[in-house]
């Protein structure tokens, strides 16, 4: 029951993109199309859990024990980088068609902030092994809802007639802030 | 002369937030005030400034394949600083800010200078870079604060103006911050179009 409200919780009451502010520069850098959209979803739910599963045992087994907790920044970073990267060689290898489908945005994820977030987040929440993972799990297809739904509307706004003032990414924002304020209204759902 | 340009290009030609639309996290996460936007901001003035010192002096040093990663170690040591400096000083602002603070480590505004100018020019002409950019930061967060605190709750710094029942809530709620940058944006291409 706890791991349902964790989960809930990450995923829509504090949705990474619309409510906590996180890994907005793709955000708005790759949902101009609908294709490239459901590339970075699956590309950010693969990255987010491994790296949070490694990032979690990396700070409870190594940096706490030998209270090291002032490394955890530069640690996890270089984890990250290096993992997307070991990831990357993986997948080309070993199952070439979602090497395919999500090749170039493997990369780019290494800058993605939500990565390096949910690493800390669930630090700083406490979470144990097994709740921690449900969170990046909640947290990633948060975000995938958040931006392949905001894709759908910008197809759509590419052909809307809009004050020229408005047009490219000011029109963007308004949009974001019309389904941030539809994401408020799931506060308070589940009690929590 | 070109010094002067340096620190000028990062305030309005090149302001990384508004016209190159880069490091827009923590702009939008923590600037439902005037005084947490302009905690973010020192706060990545130190790291950017630091770190554009450091990698422009290290430059000639450093191998060309693996610059990212020392990049990113460099950036990682002026982050932890300020982390830990912020929490023992400012406690409020640190809670306030939250996962914010260590996140300026991959902040795409600190990893770009270093990357596209730091890497390539001297020291002094650097240090400005990062002085000019930090600066154009501010003034866009700043502004985005201050707007976001007068309509949400009716003051400027906590200086109360007129009652707060009479603000929008809605302004320092996530929502607000999406509206207000994209009006903001709308009134820069406004402007732009008039004097130009």
């Amino acid at each position: 029951m706890e791991l349902f409200g964790i989960f809930f919780s990450a995923l829509l009451i504090n949705n990474i993109l619309l409510i906590r502010f996180l890994a907005l520069c793709s955000f708005f850098g790759v949902s101009t199309k609908i294709d490239t959209a459901v590339g970075m979803s699956f590309a950010v739910v693969f990255v987010m859990t491994i790296s949070s599963a490694v990032s979690w045992i990396i700070y409870h087994f190594i940096l706490s024990p030998f209270h090291l907790e002032f490394l955890r920044t530069a640690s996890f970073i270089l984890t990250i980088a290096a993992l997307v990267q070991l990831e990357e060689l993986y997948l080309r290898k070993m199952i070439p068609a979602l090497y395919r489908a999500m090749g170039i945005y493997l990369p780019l994820i290494t800058t993605n902030c939500a990565i390096l977030a949910v690493a800390f987040l669930a630090i700083d929440y406490r979470f144990g092994f097994l709740s921690a993972m449900v969170y990046s799990l909640g947290v990633s297809i948060g975000y995938s809802l958040a931006i392949v739904l905001f894709a759908y509307v910008r197809e759509r706004l590419a052909l809307a007639p809009i004050p020229k003032w408005f047009q490219g990414y000011p029109i963007a924002f308004i949009t974001a802030a019309l389904m941030s304020l539809a994401f408020l209204g799931f506060t308070g759902m589940f009690g929590l | 002369m070109s010094l002067w340009r340096d620190f000028n290009a990062g305030i309005a030609i090149e302001n990384p937030v508004l016209r190159l639309m880069i490091g827009l996290c923590p702009v939008l996460a923590v600037s439902n005030n005037a005084i947490n936007a302009l905690g973010m901001s020192c706060a990545v003035a130190f790291v950017l400034i630091c770190s554009n010192m450091v990698v422009a002096m290290i430059r000639k040093l450093v191998p060309d394949e693996v610059r990212i990663p020392i990049f990113i170690i460099v950036i990682s040591t002026f982050v932890t600083i300020i982390d830990y400096v912020m929490n023992a000083y400012f406690p409020a602002l640190y809670q306030a800010l939250g996962v914010f603070v260590p996140l300026i480590v991959v902040n795409c505004i600190i990893l770009g200078r270093a990357e596209a100018f730091a890497y390539r020019q001297p020291v002094l002409n650097s240090i400005l870079d990062g002085v000019g950019m930090s600066l154009g930061f501010t003034l866009a967060l700043v502004s985005i604060g201050v707007v976001r605190e007068l309509l949400g709750v009716g003051a400027i710094f906590g200086l109360q103006l007129f009652e707060p029942t009479l603000a929008a809530i809605i302004m320092i709620l996530p929502p607000g911050a999406f509206l207000t940058i994209g009006c903001l944006m709308a009134a820069l291409n406004k402007l732009e179009n008039k004097v130009l």
